[in-house]
């Protein structure tokens, strides 16, 4: 559906974006995930036609971009600062690109009311720009974009202006309108919980470059590298010596952990011996009282954070050089371990992942 | 020390405005003062002296004149000051601040040398003096003011926009119609009645430059030598005097709302 083919752009001798390849299939909510100067929004821009690639080619729909200026190409985009005409109402905003296709008039308000009732603003088609909450002009944005019934919708950061509880709240309704419209959404976001809770596929970018692409679940629990693991949340890195390695997966000798066989990840690149394996803080269950689990590690508390629904716990492993972060629930009274005490933590093996430095 | 400076500052402050608006008030006391002498004690209320203005051909024409003028002189410096304002604002290029720097000069440069500049090199040119040289000088003189009232225009507006609009299929000519005129309309009305103005009020441009054709203060500074026109002459300066200031400011008034509107009730982004 859109095909980035070996894109660079370059200022100078700096590349906002380094040889970037992806394709992105039709119908899929993607999301371009980084941190800002990663190159995501640049790369955004590049599809939508206002940057052009200094190497590569974009095609949407089999159709190369090249040289295809923003007013021609079959994408639309919902701008991070929603760029609502302030001139204008909401129903002449939505309208406004519909005017260039000379539509009969009642089909032109036919549609732009349906695209006020997709987003949940039908009846307030006369509100003034200026008089419209933020996430109504997000709204507005939205409808204004969805109307022209582009081939593939970029979103710039769309949520990152909102609050906290309607960002949450529109997360929901974007994923539920992208499912319904069926078009193809881009989303550009630094956030990593916004990208795992809306997108089909992720692409993890850092520096210019794409890191690693893959559904969600997949980046979260087997990132390619400790960039990635470390941007889309904690992570346990563990130092480890390779002791076997043939087929599919690796065996490892771990400090505290002991012998470990793991999944060679995807972009695995053996590096001499040394490897590094990796387990998320909420993978260590806290082993209360007589409980025991196949595996185990001990140690003691160290340091505690209360975070109301859950607490973090800084456990010392004896023989590992850096303590183990734990994300436990409470319902057990986590909350309430006394520093020094004692601890023994239970993980399941599949949640080690190996991965490149 | 602090307690006398509080106390004789504001004191000082009321002198100072007198002293720079007496003279401009006394205009308009002794244009309705039936002696032709301006001196006090005043003689007597009359309308004579404005009566007397329409009926003088040679005033008409030198009105007529400097509206031909203003009006030429505020379009072109408009329409010159919105391709200036949008470059500086828009656009990243070698030579920038410089060409500004260049273009806000003549509002710093003494207007005589400016306009005896302009008159050598006109006459070189083999250009004859007119209203047309006169427009020419007024051009200069009144981009500065043009490009300082649409560069604060075109700078509060978010480029967004424009890529939005073209984002929704429009033409570049297309977007500059339906979005950056009408955002930034207040601010090209205000330029042009600034531009009027200023080309209204204008003398040494049009003295040097003007050859034979009057415009206004060059008629007024003719009428000077008669003192029996004295009368008359400060009525139209009282007439000239409200004229410029109302219409710099309603100037004002667009300025603001045209910032109002280009700020509009943005969304702070983190």
């Amino acid at each position: 559906m859109i095909e980035i083919r070996n894109v660079t752009r370059s200022y100078g001798t700096f590349k906002a974006l380094d040889d970037a390849n992806l394709a992105i299939r039709e119908g899929e909510f993607f999301s371009l995930l980084g941190p800002s100067g990663c190159g995501k929004t640049t790369l955004l821009r590049m599809i939508a036609g206002f940057d052009t690639p200094t190497g590569g080619s974009i095609l949407v729909d089999g159709q190369p971009m090249d040289g295809i200026p923003a007013n021609r190409r079959p994408t639309n985009m919902v701008f991070q600062s929603y760029a609502i005409f302030p001139h204008l109402n909401v129903e002449q905003n939505v309208a406004y690109g519909l005017k260039r296709m000379k539509l009969e008039a009642a089909e032109e308000k036919r549609r732009v009311e349906e695209a006020l009732a997709m987003v949940s603003l039908a009846g307030l088609g006369k509100r003034g720009a200026t008089e419209l909450s933020g996430g109504q002009r997000q709204r507005v944005a939205l409808a204004r974009a969805l109307v022209m019934r582009p081939k593939v919708l970029l979103l710039d950061e769309p949520l990152s202006a909102l609050d906290k509880k309607l960002r949450e709240q529109m997360q929901v309704e974007l994923r539920r309108l992208q499912k319904a419209v069926g078009i193809t959404f881009i989303l550009v976001t630094h956030d990593q919980y916004e990208a795992l809770a809306m997108s089909d596929r992720i692409a993890v970018m850092f520096g210019g470059k794409i890191a690693q692409v893959a559904a969600p679940k997949e980046i979260y629990q087997r990132p390619v590298n400790r960039q990635v693991a470390d941007f889309l949340g904690g992570m346990n890195f563990i130092k480890a010596e390779i002791v076997d390695d043939a087929g599919t997966s690796i065996v490892v000798d771990t400090l505290g952990f002991g012998r470990v066989r793991t999944d060679k990840p995807a972009a695995y690149v053996k590096n001499g011996s040394a490897a590094t394996i990796g387990i998320r803080p909420e993978r260590l269950r806290v082993l209360w009282d007589d409980a025991s689990a196949r595996h185990e590690v001990a140690g003691t508390v160290v340091e505690r954070h209360y975070f109301g629904e859950i607490t973090h716990l800084v456990v010392e492993v004896p023989g590992m050089d850096k303590p183990l972060s734990v994300t436990e629930t409470n319902d057990f009274g986590a909350d309430d371990l006394p520093l020094g005490a004692p601890i023994r933590l239970g993980y399941d093996p599949d949640a080690l992942v190996a991965m490149a430095d | 020390m602090k307690r006398l400076l509080e106390r004789w500052l504001p004191a000082y402050a009321i002198l100072y405005v007198i002293f720079l608006y007496l003279p401009v008030l006394l205009l308009p006391v002794f244009s309705i003062n039936a002696s032709a002498v301006p001196k006090f004690p005043l003689t007597g209320y009359t309308l004579k002296w404005y009566e007397e203005l329409p009926r003088t051909q040679a005033l008409l024409d030198a009105a007529w004149n400097s509206l031909v003028v203003g009006v030429a002189s505020a379009m072109l410096a408009t329409v010159l000051g919105i391709c200036a304002a949008r470059a500086i604002t828009r656009y990243r290029f070698p030579g920038r601040g410089t060409a500004h720097g260049l273009i806000m000069a003549p509002l710093v440069l003494p207007e005589i040398i400016v306009a005896v500049s302009m008159l050598l090199v006109l006459l070189r040119l083999g250009l004859s003096l007119s209203l047309f040289t006169v427009v020419l000088g007024h051009i200069l003189i009144c981009i500065p003011y043009s490009v300082s009232v649409l560069t604060a225009a075109f700078e509060g507006f978010d480029a967004s926009l424009e890529e939005a609009s073209a984002d929704l299929g429009e033409t570049a000519w297309g977007t500059f119609r339906r979005v950056t005129l009408p955002m930034v309309a207040p601010a090209i009305i205000s330029s042009l009645l600034v531009s009027f103005t200023i080309s209204l009020d204008d003398f040494i441009i049009a003295f040097f430059l003007g050859g034979t054709d009057a415009t206004l203060p060059i008629y007024i500074w003719g009428q000077l030598r008669f003192a029996a026109k004295l009368p008359s002459v400060l009525a139209l300066g009282t007439l000239l005097l409200v004229g410029s200031f109302a219409l710099l400011t309603i100037a004002e008034i667009l300025r603001r709302r045209a910032e109002r509107r280009t700020q509009a009730p943005g969304v702070s982004l983190a």
